[in-house]
């Protein structure tokens, strides 16, 4: 028998994304599933964001806060620090202090501090709410103003919440992370609700929700690969924004990251383990379709920096 | 190519006698395309019929066992590409490196860590399954030496012993025969002297070559010299490569049924930087390698790898679920909050972690709800006043707690008076109707 290359081509492509308004970062634009280099092109690497938040990051564990010790006391100082020290590709900068059960800071102030840290930095920025979808609908309009035309991310819209986001990330020339709560039917609903409105769909960004390695990546790992799928297979054009696995903020919330070696001799170092976590969560996620991610420790970051070196 | 039902239908008897038990020929012949049924249970089909149909349902993968006894690891079987479509089959196996050059003091340091590999985790054991003993100094005494070292000190684990060797490979796979190791390296120059040795041992043998065309040549080479049993390595290194190569190799496999890449494959994922290694590996988990070979095993990063291995072979149709016990988070009291929820393995993992972002000490009562969130065990009449009632009287945890009060998600407040009915002397509480806002809900009791 000889063997023949079963190569598989297919009819669709997704979006290719180009973020930032200075220095500018590019994702997705692939025909063919994650790395699969056989069957079509896969034009740009994934993109890595560093996170960093308005607030003192009090709520991280201690692992990943001390990676920022000195500079997290404000998110002008923390950006500086991840672009020049760390060569991020990106920042993710999420304002959790807007949320009422945290600080509560106001949308003035949320505007205030994406101003501020767009006047420290030139890489692309993502703006993130607090996930609370009433308070968002407000802080994330005044964000998206505030950066106006610096071809930023904002997100996240959702089914609450879409409207007043999506038309503010609109009017501001800003990209728009969609996010529904892990279920392929539901990501697709919201893309379209949101490019009805007249949201241009190649300006969107999917989130299909992240989960942790051990604590449900399986039902995020299988969502991403059923939209990459739809995307390619069935040239579905709503399926066709690139993914996000917003992975730092759902791994450094598990108990992997945080119990001490003591309590669970068999887990091993608690640092080591809690940065696998992320690693291993953003290596999964990547492999099934994520083509941005968002991440926190900094050696996580450079390890799937090499894998994706050695991805293309 | 697999048979559809109906070209079965065609070549079983037709006779609807019902011996094997289904109603007729064309149901029978629907099981066995979808691989429920076995051609066996028809004791009338034709001798031809059987040579057509055994090669056609013989599945895409070659079924293959690792290693002897309770811990042996089964590999191949899959049928699919995706774990959404169905279930991944056989959990890969994770084997660390062995060098026959190492100290014996080396050696048995790693034996250790395999034997105190295993982990408990959500009810399942997982471990390093085997160890790859590889013939680094290409010499038959240390070889053999080596073999018998692992085979003493790691009772448990399989082998595996990888030499391109023949020689070498002749007396260390005597050493160590009644374990039904694995003798990797065969290649084209030494596949007949390889070849023999798997024979005469019985056992399964390894072979390796660059690209799947000299891969699909080497297997059919082997096969015709009377070893069926083989488990392959294409060559492929990097993570690139592993992706596209393992890819191929699945697809040839299970859309093409072409036989000769349908065996397990094996994937040496070592590297100098551990972080990368261990990305390797969840490469090779997500796609499609039998076994993984590592050069490490910290206790960390096989928690990680064990995880991941779980979470991608879950079955995909079958909710994932937890075990029905009162948890405890943090250090309970007698006077901490108790709250309820069902044992969907996700609703579980989302409320325990926000509660335990509250810092809040409680304990989480779960309840067997068949693996369904909470909204939908409602609605299916398990998760009802009366049941949980059942379960908080039989928990025991009337003598753990002073208090009798009890926290019930938003979305089932509907239930609170039905409660407090079937649980007397007990208040309801109803909660918050999302996990996110359980943190505010217990700091502000």
């Amino acid at each position: 028998m000889a063997f023949v290359e079963p190569k598989e081509s297919f009819a669709g492509k997704v979006y290719q994304i180009t973020i930032g308004s200075d220095k500018t970062a590019v994702f997705g634009g692939e025909n063919a599933l994650p790395f699969l280099t056989v069957d079509g092109n896969y034009p740009n690497k994934p993109v890595i964001a560093f996170e960093i938040q308005d607030v003192p990051p009090t709520d991280w564990p201690d692992t990943v806060r001390k990676a920022y010790e000195n500079v997290s006391g404000d998110p002008v100082t923390w950006a500086k620090y991840c672009q020049n020290e760390l060569n991020a590709q990106a920042i993710a900068l999420r304002l959790v202090g807007t949320h009422p059960d945290r600080e509560n800071r106001t949308a003035e102030d949320a505007a205030k501090t994406v101003k501020d840290v767009l006047a420290a930095i030139n890489v692309p920025l993502i703006i993130l709410g607090s996930n609370n979808v009433e308070k968002d609908s407000v802080v994330l309009v005044a964000a998206a103003e505030a950066a106006k035309d610096k071809n930023c991310v904002i997100g996240k819209a959702q089914e609450a919440n879409y409207k007043t986001i999506a038309a503010a990330a609109m009017a501001n020339n800003h990209k728009l992370i969609a996010m529904s709560e892990l279920d392929i039917n539901l990501s697709k609903q919201l893309n379209i609700l949101i490019t009805q409105m007249g949201f241009d769909k190649e300006r969107l960004i999917t989130d299909p929700m992240c989960s942790a390695l051990g604590y449900g990546l399986e039902y995020t790992y299988s969502v991403m690969e059923r939209i990459r799928l739809a995307a390619l297979t069935q040239n579905d054009a709503t399926m066709q924004p690139p993914i996000l696995a917003d992975v730092g903020m759902y791994v450094w919330k598990v108990k992997e990251t945080q119990a001490a070696e003591a309590d669970v001799p068999n887990w091993g170092n608690v640092e080591q383990r809690g940065i696998t976590w992320e690693t291993v969560t953003a290596g999964s996620l990547m492999v099934s379709g994520a083509e941005l991610l968002i991440m926190r420790h900094p050696e996580a970051v450079k390890a799937i920096q090499k894998f994706i070196d050695e991805l293309n | 190519m697999a048979l559809t039902g109906v070209e079965i239908f065609k070549l079983l008897p037709k006779t609807n006698c019902k011996k094997c038990g289904h109603p007729t020929c064309l149901a029978f012949a629907m099981k066995l395309a979808q691989r429920q049924a076995s051609l066996d249970a028809c004791p009338d089909v034709s001798e031809d019929a059987k040579k057509v149909l055994g090669e056609a349902s013989a599945p895409p993968v070659r079924p293959i066992t690792l290693g002897t006894g309770d811990k042996a690891v089964k590999m191949g079987e899959e049928t699919v590409l995706f774990r959404h479509e169905k279930k991944f089959v056989n959990p890969c196996a994770f084997a660390v490196e062995v060098k026959d050059t190492m100290s014996e003091a080396d050696i048995n340091k790693i034996c250790d860590d395999v034997n105190s590999s295993e982990i408990d985790r959500v009810g399942q054991k997982l471990r390093i399954d085997a160890i790859f003993i590889s013939n680094a100094s290409n010499d038959a005494a240390k070889f053999e030496a080596a073999a018998k070292t692992v085979a003493a000190k790691a009772p448990a684990a399989a082998i595996i012993l990888g030499t391109e060797n023949a020689q070498t490979a002749e007396a260390a796979v005597k050493a160590v025969a009644d374990r039904k190791p694995l003798l990797f390296g065969a290649n084209d120059s030494n596949a007949e002297a390889m070849a023999g040795i798997a024979k005469a041992n019985k056992i399964a043998l390894g072979v390796s070559a660059k690209g799947l065309e000299a891969l699909s040549a080497l297997t059919e080479k082997i096969k015709g010299l009377g070893v069926e049993d083989i488990v392959m390595d294409s060559g492929a290194k990097t993570a690139k490569e592993i992706i596209n190569n393992n890819t191929l190799i699945r697809r040839a496999a299970i859309k093409k049924n072409f036989k000769p890449l349908g065996y397990p494959v094996i994937t040496f994922a070592q590297r100098d930087d551990v972080m990368l290694e261990t990305l390797i590996a969840v490469a090779c988990v997500a796609k499609y390698s039998s076994i993984v070979v590592l050069s490490s095993v910290e206790k960390w990063k096989n928690l990680a790898l064990f995880t991941v291995r779980q979470n991608i072979y879950t079955d995909p149709q079958v909710p994932m679920q937890v075990e029905q016990k009162i948890y405890k988070i943090g250090e309970p009291t007698e006077n901490s909050p108790l709250m309820i929820t069902t044992n969907f393995s996700l609703t579980y993992f989302i409320v325990s972690g926000e509660v335990e972002n509250s810092k809040v000490p409680c304990r989480l009562a779960v309840m067997d709800s068949e693996g369904l969130s909470v909204l939908t065990a409602w609605a299916a009449g398990k998760f009802t006043a009366s049941k949980i009632a059942q379960f908080i009287k039989e928990s025991g945890i009337e003598n753990e707690i002073k208090h009798r009060e009890i926290i019930i998600p938003g979305y089932v407040a509907i239930m609170s008076g039905a409660i407090e009915e079937k649980l007397p002397g007990w208040k309801v509480t109803v909660g918050p109707r999302e996990a996110n806002a359980l943190p505010a809900f217990l700091k502000s009791r």
